[in-house]
Parts: structure tokens; sequence; C-alpha cells
């Protein structure tokens, strides 16, 4: 075990793929001798050489079509895209190509060797572009699987297992935890599971839904209810795509009462689709309706992010409305 | 770490310069005439009798293909087609300087490299009729080919995407430390995406073992080249990206492959990309979905008819005497025949059975499509009527 914040368990999981499998590059916009603007990629090109770690040209479109036709060829490309915000010229070359490779050729040829890196959220005075939490817009696509790892331990080996797995994984890090996050993180070699919601922390009154950054909050939000006498059960999604309906399932028939927090915007945001079939599942067990706290319907703004926020304050208020439906 | 003076090699002027378009002349390579001899003073390729005769079939049985594909079209049994008549060359002369082991990232007009390849008609057939045979499991639309035996990517739709993605197969190629490269097909409409751009611009910075091949045919739909980008072609941009570029005449098989060849052997030898504009034309119509009288005139097709690239190159075969006029007429009716009988077979073959539909999403399907599939096929038995070609089979 060694202490780690969430960008050191990053670059720890890439060196420790890039040792075991010579085939692992790292590439994107200064992840090169620079390390990323993060330092998520430091020494590695020291270390692995200016062939597999190096910079690329200004350019996501360029950066996702390259590591597509690099995935293809039989390497394992780890791409990464500075800003999540930055992540949208790439949008046709994940959404049509990244997403639809496999399928379209019958398994003659895939991009599962892919894993797309990026940060993403707020809390850090980013503002409009460099605060936004895309995953819903990849969520709705088919073929592709959205992780998001909630602190160093998480980080390090669910990141493991999205470089190995058989499908292009998108893998989404909460950038406000890059340095705040930190814990004990095995040196050796771990995976966690994909697809697989992890409780945090078992209660019966509530089921807190999140991921990432989130869960932070949400454990903020469920010690004001315990001051209230509320029981809250928290569970971490950890995969946006798959995800584990049968765990939140069981959990939402235990408590009787779901709230799903996550920081984009509401209209169109990935607990809309939670919601929904939670509701077909368990619409006998719910006690109250599905509460969502999210980022309002607007850009994400600057002066005002603490406002926009889905904070602990306004999750505790949700869970008060929730329990007295 | 090194100091680093960007504009140490910049010359300077003390009063404005303008740069104007054309400064550099880009010479288009011609071995053959439009009659089909050879130019004075060019260099044949070191072509054998077979290999010319592999060439040339190759382009004269997709022209049988196309021709037969846009008839079945018409006659509904295919829902669309793309012929490639008139940029024969292009496609199969290049194919024909590479090796069989260099990948190919194609467009959509490329059925001739295809085809020199290996590619067999009930394979054509299988694809275009969306059957349980095509590897693709019928899941895109017809010309959409791919084979892996063959190096030959799955063709997508979306424009230019592939070009990108070549920069990257071509970087991986160069890792696993073989000689061998990837060759991007795209037309110079396609050349306006952005990822035109992304993948030239990549190519270059990290030494991708690529060669760009644009067949800058004259249209893009109904978009004419002058409407298309203002410069000097598609190569005038090579230069801007650092890239060795070539331009050669696309209705001539020999300078298609002569100038392929010479790009292959850069690739390889100096680990860089090679940018080959291939001047040609669409003498086809994009599509089946497309009319070309309304915005062209046959004037100017007749022009480019007579620099059919077949024609050319059948001159050029007779000169060498090694054409046999009656054996090319057997082999070509005999490529009708086979064409014809590969269609009837492969129309009525079935389609998948309606468990492939979740199948290739994920490398395992995943518990929402298992979900999902169970309840179509409920629906399906419930209405069989509804869905003819699955409803029978659905277990």
């Amino acid at each position: 075990m060694a202490k780690m914040n969430l960008l050191q368990a990053i670059n720890n999981a890439l060196i420790t793929a890039m040792t075991e499998d010579e085939k692992v590059m790292v590439f994107g916009e200064d992840v090169g001798h620079f390390g990323g603007v993060f330092r998520a990629t430091s020494h590695l090109q020291e270390k692995f050489g200016k062939g597999r770690c190096f910079n690329t040209p200004l350019t996501e479109q360029g950066i996702i079509g390259f590591a597509n036709g690099l995935a293809s060829q039989g390497s394992v490309p780890v791409a990464e895209i500075q800003f999540g915000d930055y992540i949208f010229p790439a949008f046709d070359q994940i959404v049509n190509e990244t997403a639809k490779w496999r399928y379209r050729s019958g398994s003659q040829f895939d991009v599962g060797s892919l894993t797309i890196r990026t940060p993403y959220g707020g809390g850090i005075a980013g503002g409009l572009y460099h605060s936004q939490s895309p995953e819903a817009f990849f969520a709705h696509c088919p073929g592709l699987k959205i992780v998001v790892p909630r602190d160093p331990y998480h980080a390090k080996g669910l990141l493991l297992a999205s470089i190995r797995d058989k499908n292009p994984v998108l893998f989404m890090e909460p950038k406000r935890l890059y340095r705040a996050s930190v814990a004990d993180v095995p040196e050796e070699d771990y995976e966690l599971p994909l697809g697989k919601a992890d409780i945090v922390q078992e209660g019966n009154d509530i089921t807190l839904l999140g991921w990432g950054a989130q869960i932070e909050i949400l454990q903020k939000a469920a010690d004001m209810a315990l001051q209230d006498g509320v029981s809250c059960e928290i569970v971490d999604l950890r995969s946006i795509l798959p995800w584990d309906v049968e765990t939140v399932m069981q959990s939402v028939m235990k408590t009787g009462r779901l709230l799903i927090n996550h920081e984009a915007p509401l209209t169109g945001g990935f607990a809309s689709e939670i919601a929904a079939s939670i509701q077909e599942r368990c619409f006998l067990y719910l006690e109250a309706p599905i509460a969502r706290v999210c980022g309002l319907d607007t850009p994400y703004p600057l002066a005002h992010e603490k406002e926009y926020m889905p904070d602990e304050t306004k999750t505790y208020e949700a869970i008060k409305r929730t329990l007295h439906y | 770490m090194k100091d680093r003076n960007h504009l140490a090699d910049v010359k300077t002027v003390s009063n404005v310069q303008i740069i104007k378009n054309g400064v550099v002349d880009i010479p288009m390579l011609q071995i053959l005439s439009a009659e089909g001899s050879v130019i004075d003073g060019a260099v044949e390729p070191a072509l054998t009798k077979e290999e010319s005769l592999k060439i040339y079939d190759t382009m004269e049985y997709i022209r049988v293909l196309d021709e037969r594909m846009v008839g079945a079209q018409r006659q509904g049994r295919i829902s669309f087609y793309l012929a490639s008549t008139g940029e024969e060359a292009a496609s199969v002369a290049s194919a024909a300087a590479l090796s069989p082991d260099d990948m190919i990232m194609s467009q959509y007009r490329e059925q001739g490299a295809l085809a020199y390849r290996g590619y067999k008609t009930n394979q054509f057939m299988n694809q275009m009729f969306s059957n349980k045979d095509d590897p693709n499991k019928g899941r895109q639309m017809p010309i959409h080919y791919g084979d892996k035996a063959l190096n030959f990517m799955t063709i997508s739709s979306p424009l230019g995407t592939q070009i990108p993605q070549a920069s990257g197969y071509a970087y991986g190629q160069k890792m696993s430390g073989k000689d061998v490269v990837t060759i991007c097909y795209f037309g110079e409409g396609a050349a306006s995406e952005g990822d035109f751009h992304a993948g030239l611009n990549m190519a270059a910075v990290l030494n991708c073992p690529v060669i760009f091949f644009c067949r800058n045919n004259g249209y893009a739909i109904s978009t004419p080249a002058e409407e298309q980008f203002a410069g000097d072609g598609i190569a005038s941009r090579g230069l801007g990206y650092g890239i060795k570029t070539i331009r050669v005449d696309g209705n001539d098989p020999l300078a298609v492959y002569a100038a392929t060849k010479e790009a292959r052997a850069l690739a390889i030898a100096e680990k860089c990309p090679v940018l080959i504009e291939a001047m040609t034309y669409r003498l086809a119509a994009h599509s089946t979905s497309d009319d070309p009288t309304g915005y062209r005139s046959r004037d100017e097709e007749n022009k480019w008819r007579a620099k059919d690239p077949i024609t050319r190159m059948a001159n050029w075969l007779e000169g060498k005497g090694w054409f046999d006029e009656k054996e090319n007429d057997k082999r070509v009716e005999k490529a009708r025949q086979d064409v014809l009988a590969a269609m009837k077979a492969c129309e009525k073959t079935d389609v998948c059975d309606i468990d492939d539909i979740i199948e290739d999403v994920y490398d395992t399907p995943p518990w929402h499509l298992k979900e999902q599939l169970a309840s179509l096929k409920a629906h399906i038995k419930k209405y069989p009527q509804r869905f003819p070609k699955t409803a029978g089979r659905v277990k």
C-alpha cells in the first residue's frame, strides 16, 4: 500500500499497464515530456520511450481517429482528451467509429483495446469549458463502456480493467479530486469490475446514487441526514454504461426511496435513464417519487458555480422531501 | 532541455510580399498517352505480362460488376449501389503496387482494390444482399465491404473518418517493426472534412508509413471540385503538411502503379506518409440515388470517356502483344455469367437469425441487450406476418 492522490493512482495504473504489455501506448495533447497538463502521464516518456508515450498535435478528432486505427491494428491505445469539454470534435469518431467498429464488421475488426481518458466535472472555477460532465451524450451510444472512479483506489483498479477490457471504454476522471482525494492504493496490479456498482455505505431509509466526485457529496448529505435519524444507503454506480441495474434495484427494494445526484444538467441526464428503469422495476416498492439532484439546465457558470452545483445541502433537502412525501 | 528557435530558418523581407496560390507548380505524372502508347521519355514500370493482365482483368471485372449491380438496383433487387466507372485504374493499379500485407482503408468506391486482393463474386453478393453469409452479418448498406483475411478494413459511411484512422493503423504497423504500410483512399470532397487535416498532420508529425490516395474525380455528389476548394487541388496541401506528394493521371494505370510503388518504397524507407492525388473523373453517378444529368453535360462526360483507363490499357497491352481479344471477350462474358449466377444464388440466402441483432455491440451482450432481445423475440412471435424474414426461425 502507498498513499496516492488520484493523479498518482492514474499514473501508477498507466505504468503498470505499460510495463505488462508493450502494446500499450499513451498519447494526447502535452502528455509526452511534460506529462500532461495535470501530470497524469508524468515520466512515462522517460520510462517507456517516445514511441509509446507521445504528444499529438492539437486535434481531438485526430487523436481519437488515430487511436481508433491504432486499436484496430492490435495496439492498446490509451488516448487522453485534455478536458471532457473538448471531446466534442471527436464526437463523430467516438459515436460513429469507435462504438460501431465491431458491429459493422461482424467482429472481423474491433477497437476493443481502446481507452479514452478524460477529466470531467466542475468545482475548480473552470466555467463553461473546463467543468462539463458529458457522460449522458455517450451513454446514448451502444458499443461504448463508460467508467467513472470516485477515489484513487478505484481510479487504479478501474483504469487497469478498462485498458484490458475487450471493449472501448470512456474513462472519465473527476478532476476536482485529482489532488484532493488521497487514499491507500495497492502498489501491485489489481482490477475492479466494470459494469458493477459498489455499495459505499449501507442504510435503510433511502438510496443515494451517484458516481465520481459526487460520492463525496452524497456522504456529506448522508451525515447531515443521520443527525435527523435518517439512515442512507450510498451506491456508487462506477460504470455508467452498461450500468448495474440489479444492485440499484436491490437497494431500492430495501429502502423504498431513491435519490440520484449528478453534476451534469437535469434534462436528459443519466439520472433520467436510471429513474425510468427503476420505476419500471420497483414501482410497487417506491414510497416516494425518485428524486434527481442535478446541475441546472444552463451552461456551466463561473461566478455562480457554487449555486449551480448539486451540493450536500441541496441533496439533504431532497432527502427530507423524499422522506416526507 | 535544448533551446529551440522556431524562426531559425525563416528568411525576412522588408516589403510586403503576397504569396500566391500556384507558386509551386505540381505536375501530373503520365506514362501512357490517352491512346495508350508510352509517352516519349516516360519509363514503363516493371510489370510482367501476368501482373499487367491481372490489373487489366480486374478493371474489366469491376466494370462488369458495376454495370450489373446498377442494373440490379434498378430492378429493385438491391437497395443501393455505387459504381466506380472511369476510376478503375485509380483503385486497381494502386492496389497492385502494394503488398498483400499492407492494410487498405478505403472510402467506398474502391471495389477495384478489393477485387484485386482476391475478393470473390459471391463475397461481393453476400454483402450486397445483406444475407447471413455476409461477414458484416447484413448490418451495413450494400458496398460497405470488409475482409480481415485480405487486410481490407470494413468500410463505414461517414466521410473522411478513415484518414486519421489510417495514420494510427500505420503507426501501429511501424511500432510492430514490420515493413508494411497502410493505404488510405478518399475523394477530393472528403478532403474538405476536418478529419483530412487531422489525419495528414498527425501522420506527418508522428512519421506514419501511410499512403494517402486521393481520387480527385471532379465531383462530390453534384458539387464540382471548383466549389469544393480554391487551391491547387489536394496535392498542394501535402506540401503544407510537410508530406511528400505525387500528382498522377488517375486514368493511366501505369502511372498510378508507378506512383504508388514509389510512395510505398518511400513510406517504408523513411517511415513517412506520402500523398498521391490521382486526377480522374467519376463517369458514374455518385450512387444509384443520384442523377448526374441535373448538374453536368453529356459533352463533358464524353470528353472523359475518351480517356477511359480500360481502353487505354488494352491498347498498351496490344502494343506489347499481350492482348488476345478473343480470350478477353470470353473472360468478360464469363464474368457477366458469374455475376448473374452469384446474384441469383446469394439473393435467396436467408438473413441472419434475429439473435445476431445484439451480437458484436460488445464482445459479449450485456444484460440490457439480452433483455431487449427477449422482449423483441416475444413480439416477433406474436406478429409473425409482420416479420417474415425472421419469424420462422425465432427460438
